[in-house]
């Protein structure tokens, strides 16, 4: 590997780490679309800040575009707040106010600077290592310096205000009753999330950290019952799709970061189907055990209905439960089967009868 | 001198967008009592705890818990919101969700360690919910997810706990097993103030009672307010229901 497809990666793991951290939390919190829109009218802040101070390069466009983010998440509760809105319209009506206006703004004073439309909606990975900036001596790309550092201000964040997080997240009201302000813990994520979609649109564009933040923490909720795995298992989708998806660019030839996005994507999509408690899989299987024992337990309950009654004999022949029971044949005779490999029943001469277990497990059924 | 009040609200008004929920609502509530807040849907009930607990922003009027306001006396309440309030999907596990009742005491930063963990165990053995300590919250039933919850008040250690119906939706051994709790916070001195929607059960469950209904209508001894007018009052319509309730609670 060539240093430079070095550098693409680690730029491309420290973006996925530094998004999938504050996304978990996005995720638990149900505002998953908040980080679109958040992602995109940082641009605004952006620009302002462009025309305000006249170079691309000031940490103060940071600044600037972190403040446009959390505008954006104030002007959709101020609107969701009159009752006239709800939440998920509030953010469809904000975002694209604020991003169509910085739209304008670029191609109105900023033309011919860096900030071009396919560089902001996609970004450019494979660009990203001519960029430089020299960091205590070493020469690194920019993107990669500017990400690491948002990677250690989100590591730091979460591991200081870990309680304070959950907390909020689970239960507000009693945060608040506790004197953690549950807003400023609210607004501190959003700066968070402002600040991560700042320095990761330079590298993957606005239209892709959204990938980048919820895709991991869906797919690392369907994992796990505990936050603090919830958290590693976003990072490591984050990492697993952004070498992936590298390298699924290279071989064939297309945009890095739509690429590590897609292979999130399917990441996220293993896990809904495997997930060893919550995926479809799983899910389906569980259904198809339920079944099956439902089946054999109603088998009980008939055998002990007509248990010791003249009809017995022919209630309860094999040949006989396809029309009593209304099951297919071969139905009946798969549960027959399951239930006298469970020792539930017996068969004698050619009529079923309940074994205690069974006699058991039926009674049971029938009291609760 | 008479003895503090643990809770005093005077002149509280309440109002979502200018149609208030609480019209200047007093009342005075005396030390190491157990007190049922009572009234129809709408009344009120929870606003009133939430009100005074700082959640809701308040038109007018003043609480005070023992003498001072709730801000300077955080540490001396628990609070056991509705069950239904939170996401039981949460990723985390019954003794995670019991440890938050020490937040308040560690303050922000802070992280819980091993006298925290010490706390939160022995709250669950007060309510029977020991075996379930690494559960995932999401397995919980209804009964067990509202021990979760008054464990969680118990670690909080306070001197006043406010409860929004413990009882709602729990199981019969649930049920005993928090009254059992209720008289023991009684025994130890504390004070109870829970919203209650079961009146058949207020005077066995509770000694003192407060009747609202928008306004308070009765506040006081059970045996002085749980009248049949004073439900009258505060129910409108729905006597006979009531006043049966009341022959079968006598």
């Amino acid at each position: 590997m060539s240093s430079a497809q070095i550098e693409i990666q680690l730029i491309g793991l420290v973006v996925a780490a530094a998004c999938a951290l504050p996304g978990v939390f996005l995720v638990l919190r149900g505002m998953a679309m908040m980080s679109d829109a958040i992602s995109h009218t940082v641009l605004l802040g952006i620009v302002l800040g462009f025309m305000a101070l006249g170079n691309l390069e000031s940490p103060w466009l940071i600044i600037a575009a972190a403040g446009m983010g959390l505008i954006t998440v104030s002007l959709t509760e101020l609107l969701n707040r009159t009752k006239l809105v709800k939440q998920d319209a509030a953010i469809g009506l904000v975002f694209p106010a604020l991003f169509s206006l910085a739209v304008i703004l670029i191609s109105r004073f900023a033309r011919g600077v860096h900030l071009d439309t396919d560089a902001v909606l996609l970004g450019e990975l494979a660009f990203a290592p001519f960029n430089r900036v020299d960091l205590l001596g070493l020469s690194v790309p920019h993107s990669l310096a500017l990400m690491a550092v948002v990677l250690l201000i989100n590591i730091a964040f979460i591991a200081l205000f870990y309680k304070e997080l959950k907390l909020a997240t689970f239960d507000a009201g009693l945060a608040m009753a506790l004197g953690f302000s549950p807003a400023l813990i609210h607004y501190g994520l959003m700066a968070l999330v402002s600040v991560t979609a700042v320095g990761a649109f330079d590298a993957v564009g606005s239209i892709l950290v959204v990938a980048f933040m919820v895709v991991p923490g869906a797919g690392a909720y369907l994992l796990t019952d505990k936050l603090e795995r919830m958290l590693l298992y976003a990072v490591l989708i984050g990492a697993a799709g952004t070498i992936g998806g590298y390298w699924a660019a290279r071989w064939l030839d297309a945009n890095i970061a739509g690429s590590m996005a897609t292979m999130i994507g399917l990441l996220f999509v293993l896990c809904l189907l495997l997930a060893p408690q919550r995926g479809l899989v799983a899910i389906a299987a569980r259904r198809r055990r339920q079944r099956w024992q439902f089946a054999q337990t109603m088998l009980t309950i008939h055998l002990l209905h007509h248990e010791g009654t003249p009809e017995a004999r022919v209630e309860n022949r094999l040949d006989h439960l396809h029309d009593h029971l209304r099951w297919e044949a071969q139905f009946a005779q798969q549960v027959v089967q399951r239930a006298r490999e469970g020792g539930l029943i017996r068969l004698a001469n050619d009529h079923l009868e309940l074994t205690a277990q069974g006699r058991q497990i039926a009674e049971q059924n029938l009291r609760a | 001198m008479e003895e503090q009040l643990a809770v005093q609200i005077s002149d509280l008004t309440v109002a979502y967008q200018e149609k208030a929920v609480l019209w200047d609502v007093d009342l005075d509530v005396p030390q190491g009592i157990l007190m049922a807040i009572v009234g129809p849907n709408g009344a009120g009930k929870t606003t009133l705890l939430k009100a005074t607990l700082g959640l809701l922003p308040t038109a007018a009027g003043q609480v005070a818990i023992f003498g001072k306001p709730y801000v300077e006396q955080r540490r001396l309440v628990g609070y056991v919101p509705q069950r239904g309030s939170v996401d039981w999907d949460f990723p985390t596990s019954v003794l995670d969700v019991v440890m938050m009742g020490n937040y308040g005491k560690l303050g922000w930063v802070r992280r819980p360690g091993p006298t925290e963990r010490k706390a939160a165990e022995a709250a669950l053995e007060k309510v029977g919910m020991s075996d379930y300590a690494q559960r995932q919250i999401s397995q919980l039933s209804g009964g067990q997810q509202q021990r979760t919850f008054l464990a969680r008040a118990l670690v909080q250690d306070a001197q006043i706990y406010f409860m929004d119906e413990p009882f709602q939706g729990v199981d019969a051994t649930t049920e005993r097993a928090i009254v059992e709790l209720l008289k023991e916070l009684r025994a130890a001195g504390k004070t109870v103030l829970a919203v209650h929607h079961d009146l058949q059960t207020v005077p066995e469950y509770f000694d003192w009672v407060t009747l609202l209904n928008v306004r308070r209508i009765a506040s006081g001894p059970v045996a002085e307010v749980f009248t049949e007018d004073n439900l009258r009052a505060t129910y409108g319509g729905r006597v006979s229901f009531l006043s049966a309730a009341r022959k079968e609670a006598a």
